[in-house]
């Protein structure tokens, strides 16, 4: 993590002081040792196809998981089982420290609310502005319009698309609809944000706006998240760069050398629902499996 | 799922707006058709029975055939199935959309529940405006039979309107409002489920839209026969 030399002052209005620290005082607070996500031996199968072999891992508080694998794989099942849009078959799946497994409908709603989630292609909805699909929770919550637009003006600022608050969906660009999505998903700031390969399809300089955004959750936000992805940029860029504000307080990227090293991004990989990996991406690197040199190499 | 919609439907949020909406969608959106279907069914109505009444001299009861054709049955199913045809298909394409554009999925992760949010809205509008739509094709198909009676067949007007006023009963409106509300649930139900459970992408929307008309249209035809006995006992007159 950055230094705690971090000022509320800029481009960005928001930043939790203590996200500097956050890391380091994981052994000190209590509330920081519950998972905020976990799964439970969790098996779930479609027809006959299994999907997921008996899953079991933790998201810590301000943790990054990488799920990395092949399509197929099972990446965006475990997203779905987070959020309740499917159950397991077997296993148990816990939200800070909650067993949501059986919840039913009405008590997803009340978890989800400290959940974001960014989709693969933004899933804005079509018929609304930007403006209103960023809005939506609030207005879902009946926040009077005086206290929703500088709440969705603060979150386009974020994602850097303030411009576009009057237009609809049709006429944004793929990486702008990304970006209109995860604004919305920051809504209400959740502690929780999850990403389901969220630069799928985008060229290279919208993919790096996208990590660069996910960058500022998890350092500057103390946001826990599950990025799911299978692109290797994404894994370079989230385990080996972090998000800092300058002396100007705008925000800029570093990457971790001598002076600092990420211990709040781990990487998790899968292959036909089973984790076939998980550490570090120093150790991913090293790894021997020649399924995993393999696909590190695209080939 | 309709009854889920029901119960849900005096919760907060309330989703009037999305309501009414849907009502100018399907409600005024389908007058077009519906005033045309009613009109030109009224004029053929007549124009197929005048020649087999002459036959027997009983031209006279032309309005007292034409109404209580159209009132008891024609009105009913055919705006049924204009409907189905026109706003069944648009439901079901517009929610099988959403569907596999993630949209639902996003509306449950944003905390909304789809069937109180999208399915209610349309079951409440197509239950006030399906009734509403039959009386004015009622109304129109008279009008359509009186203009083919006095213009192609020079029947005096009076005693078009006194035949057709001397044979509705009362038991004829009733089952001319009470088939349609049996309709519009049937047309709502499965025109939302099928959109809401398209899978497949643009394919599977194609498909469930296919599916969602072509089963709204048995189930309403088949509906309205045995609607039609139970009408008969129930109110006395079979």
């Amino acid at each position: 993590m950055a230094t705690a030399d971090i000022h509320t002052t800029g481009s960005f209005d928001r930043i939790s002081k203590n996200a500097a620290d956050s890391t380091f005082a994981e052994v000190d607070d209590l509330d920081r040792v519950i998972p905020a996500i976990e799964f439970r031996n969790v098996r779930l199968s479609f027809d006959e196809r299994t999907v997921l072999n008996g899953l079991s891992f933790k998201v810590m508080k301000g943790e990054t998981k990488i799920i990395l694998g092949g399509s197929g794989g099972g990446k965006s099942t475990i997203i779905k089982l987070v959020l309740g849009l499917l159950k397991p078959d077997a296993g148990q799946v816990l939200v800070n420290g909650e067993d949501i497994t059986d919840y039913d409908e009405a008590q997803m709603m009340r978890v989800r609310k400290q959940i974001g989630m960014v989709f693969q292609e933004g899933a804005l909805f079509d018929s609304l502005s930007v403006y209103n699909n960023v809005a939506y929770r609030l207005h879902e919550q009946g926040v009077p319009e005086e206290e929703v637009e500088p709440e969705v003006r603060r979150m386009l600022r974020f994602v850097n698309l303030e411009d576009a608050i009057d237009k609809m969906p049709n006429e944004l660009s793929g990486g702008m609809r990304r970006r209109v999505g995860i604004a919305r998903a920051l809504i209400g700031d959740p502690k929780i944000v999850l990403f389901d390969e969220p630069t799928a399809g985008l060229d290279p300089p919208t993919a790096r706006t996208i990590c660069e955004l996910a960058m500022k959750l998890r350092d500057l936000e103390d946001v826990s998240s599950i990025f799911v992805t299978h692109e290797m940029n994404n894994l370079d860029y989230l385990c080996s760069e972090y998000a800092v504000v300058n002396e100007a307080g705008d925000v800029v990227f570093e990457r971790e050398g001598e002076r600092l090293c990420l211990i709040n991004s781990k990487v998790m990989m899968m292959r036909a629902g089973n984790i076939i990996f998980s550490g570090t991406d120093e150790s991913l690197r090293r790894a021997e499996d020649p399924y995993i040199q393999r696909f590190l190499r695209g080939r | 799922m309709a009854a889920r919609a029901f119960v849900r439907l005096f919760r907060r949020p309330s989703y009037i707006p999305e309501m009414i909406a849907q009502m100018d969608q399907i409600g005024v959106g389908s007058l077009t058709i519906i005033l045309l279907t009613g009109f030109f069914t009224g004029g053929v109505l007549t124009v197929q029975t005048y020649p087999t009444l002459k036959t027997y001299g009983a031209q006279s009861q032309l309005g007292l055939l034409v109404a209580t054709a159209l009132i008891r049955e024609l009105a009913p199913v055919l705006c049924a199935l204009m409907v189905t045809g026109r706003v069944g298909s648009a439901i079901s394409a517009e929610l099988g959309s959403m569907v596999v554009s993630e949209q639902i999925a996003a509306m449950r992760a944003l905390g909304t529940d789809p069937i109180r949010k999208l399915v209610a809205p349309r079951l409440i509008a197509l239950l006030i405006s399906l009734p509403l739509l039959t009386v004015l094709a009622d109304i129109v198909g008279i009008f359509g039979g009186w203009i083919t009676a006095t213009g192609l067949y020079t029947i005096p007007s009076s005693v078009f309107i006194t035949s057709v006023r001397d044979g509705i009963t009362t038991d004829d409106l009733i089952g001319g409002v009470v088939k349609p509300i049996v309709f519009s649930l049937i047309i709502g139900t499965i025109a939302c489920r099928q959109g809401l459970s398209t899978e497949g992408g643009t394919v599977g929307v194609g498909r469930s839209t296919t599916r969602a008309v072509v089963m709204a249209s048995i189930i309403v035809i088949i509906a309205d026969y045995f609607l039609a006995k139970a009408l008969q006992v129930i109110l006395g007159s079979g």
